[in-house]
């Protein structure tokens, strides 16, 4: 009887929570599952005008992907780049979060403000600010000449991938310190100090505690980093190039110029699963080795 | 133990240049009297602002881009709400997957909604412009201040709303007497934040928006034609003073009456 009773107002409760929760499941459902179903979909479709498409199931664009070489080719590269995105954002802003969270006594909130405080002003323009400091009339290349260090300026300081990869990792450098700064603040000092009352050196001791108890704050910031700048478009747009075009910017010509809309949906469909398998990936590693570890 | 690591603060100090000077550049060039931004300076002026002010279709985009940023702050906010206090309330069953579909369209690459919107929204036969821009707005604004909210009920006392109760308010009047004044500095916070995400949103609105431009897409436009961007620099400096100043009222707002428990985990 009374199990009943807790049945029904367990599930009075459950009702009460899904209530709440139902606006954003329903902005959820309506404006990216749908969407992204119908994609699918008109991923297997094909362009016949301007402005039609003919419905008919075919597995055509998918077949273009894979036999225009091009397209293999940016998507690998997207890849590759916000690889190395998430590789230099890291090693460049560890050190960073490990002084605010252990060196850092008065102030770590105004540390912090300032740190992130980038990352809120507009992104189109601080994108574009690299485009200046590393062009051929920029900031770099006209120091450099003005101080008479160089004749000519330097053309390979723009429109690579190089470029690339530091523009996206400035651009997203606060996506890593708030994560890596958090998990390391955390950190019950008492540890450390066992550590060195045991014997470790400075080195062992981060080696061997303070890394492995950061590791929850480093695979965050990899999966937020990771994901969304393989999809960049601004970035590769403005100081890519052509050596640095990703696949964005074939969608986004898909949707454009080149009027394609199921080529450019089977090409976001790619892109998202590849993502998707990346990211199972890398939790499923971070899952052996954390219970390795334990 | 750790007092003092002067390796690591100067390093610090040239992340710090790193972080900053891309940002402060614009606004330097900005005064400069030249259409090219090369070292070193040609003369101050106040032309670029000059010439900002004239600029009808400017206008016509920054006016967009309030509206949809108000539209997509407030709804993005109120839905978030609701889904904060189901998650810190209640015990919610497949916690981890409504959770985590919420969150996901601030994971996911933008590019890949902004393909699915496309696509659905001209398969129905639906104009392009602002309406679609503001709902993948409020899309990609909402699982951001559910964060906010949610950290913010977290941090206060629950006996707060059982006292409420206990002394025979109902859940209407403890809500709106007790929970809403605690949480109105998160609930600000998050239009804040929210607003400034969409006010600087390119890539949706960049696919959805059509000719209904919003203020980065006339910005984007813009930078092509050499001539034309010097007044963007000086646009750019004022969206960069004006939303690092929002952007500071929003944290501090966010740690207000938090008493000692400061929290930097929702930053972004």
């Amino acid at each position: 009887m009374s199990s009943t009773i807790q049945n029904i107002y367990f599930r009075s409760d459950q009702a009460k929570a899904y209530t709440l929760l139902s606006p954003a499941l329903i902005l959820v459902i309506l404006a990216m599952a749908a969407p992204m179903i119908v994609m699918i979909f008109t991923s297997f479709n094909t362009q016949i005008s301007m402005i039609e498409i003919d419905r008919t199931f075919t597995t055509g664009r998918y077949e273009d992907f894979f036999s225009k070489p091009i397209f293999s080719m940016l998507l690998f590269r997207s890849v590759k780049i916000s690889f190395f995105v998430t590789l230099l954002t890291l090693l460049t802003t560890y050190p960073l979060a490990y002084y605010i969270a252990f060196y850092v006594k008065k102030n770590k909130m105004l540390w912090i403000v300032l740190m992130t405080l980038p990352f809120w002003t507009s992104y189109l323009l601080r994108v574009f600010s690299w485009r200046v400091i590393l062009g051929n009339k920029g900031v770099i290349n006209s120091a450099l000449m003005g101080t008479g260090m160089i004749d000519e300026p330097l053309g390979f300081l723009l429109y690579n991938q190089a470029a690339v990869i530091i523009t996206l990792s400035h651009a997203w450098a606060a996506f890593a310190i708030l994560p890596l700064y958090v998990s390391l603040d955390k950190i019950d000092k008492s540890l450390l100090e066992a550590s060195y009352d045991l014997g470790n050196t400075k080195f062992e001791t981060f080696w061997r505690v303070t890394f492995p108890l950061s590791l929850p704050g480093v695979i965050g910031a990899i999966l937020i980093i990771f994901i969304p700048t393989v999809g960049d478009y601004v970035t590769p747009q403005l100081v890519g190039g052509t050596d640095g075009r990703m696949l964005s910017n074939m969608i986004q010509s898909l949707f454009g110029r080149a009027n394609n809309f199921p080529l450019g949906a089977a090409s976001a469909v790619l892109m998202l699963t590849t993502v998707c398998l990346i990211a199972a990936l890398v939790t499923y590693i971070t899952k052996k080795v954390s219970m390795r570890m334990s | 133990m750790y007092n003092k690591n002067n390796t690591l603060f100067v390093y610090c100090v040239f992340y710090f240049a790193f972080l900053y000077i891309p940002v402060l550049l614009l606004p330097i060039f900005s005064f400069n009297d030249s259409f090219h931004m090369v070292f070193p300076l040609k003369g101050f002026t106040f032309d670029w602002y000059i010439q900002m002010w004239n600029k009808s279709r400017l206008h016509q985009a920054l006016f967009n881009s309030i509206k949809v940023g108000i539209i997509a702050s407030v709804v993005s906010t109120f839905i978030a709400l609701f889904a904060a206090k189901a998650f810190t309330r209640y015990k919610v069953k497949f916690h981890g997957l409504s959770y985590g579909a919420i969150l996901l369209p601030f994971i996911i690459p933008e590019i890949i909604i902004a393909v699915a919107l496309i696509v659905i929204w001209t398969s129905m036969g639906l104009k392009l412009g602002l309406i679609p821009v503001t709902i993948s707005h409020i899309l990609f604004c909402t699982p951001f201040c559910m964060l906010i909210l949610i950290s913010r009920m977290e941090g206060f006392d629950k006996s707060l709303e059982e006292a409420s109760m206990d002394l025979g308010e109902n859940s209407f009047w403890t809500f709106w007497r007790v929970t809403f004044p605690l949480l109105l500095p998160g609930i600000i916070a998050s239009l804040l934040l929210a607003f400034v995400i969409s006010f600087d949103e390119f890539i949706l609105a960049f696919f959805l928006s059509s000719s209904d431009q919003t203020l980065p897409i006339y910005m984007w436009s813009q930078l092509r034609f050499p001539k034309k961007f010097p007044h963007i620099l000086a646009l750019g400096a004022i969206i960069i003073i004006v939303t690092s100043l929002i952007v500071m009222t929003a944290y501090w707002l966010r740690n207000l009456g938090q008493g000692k428990k400061k929290d930097f985990s929702i930053g972004i």
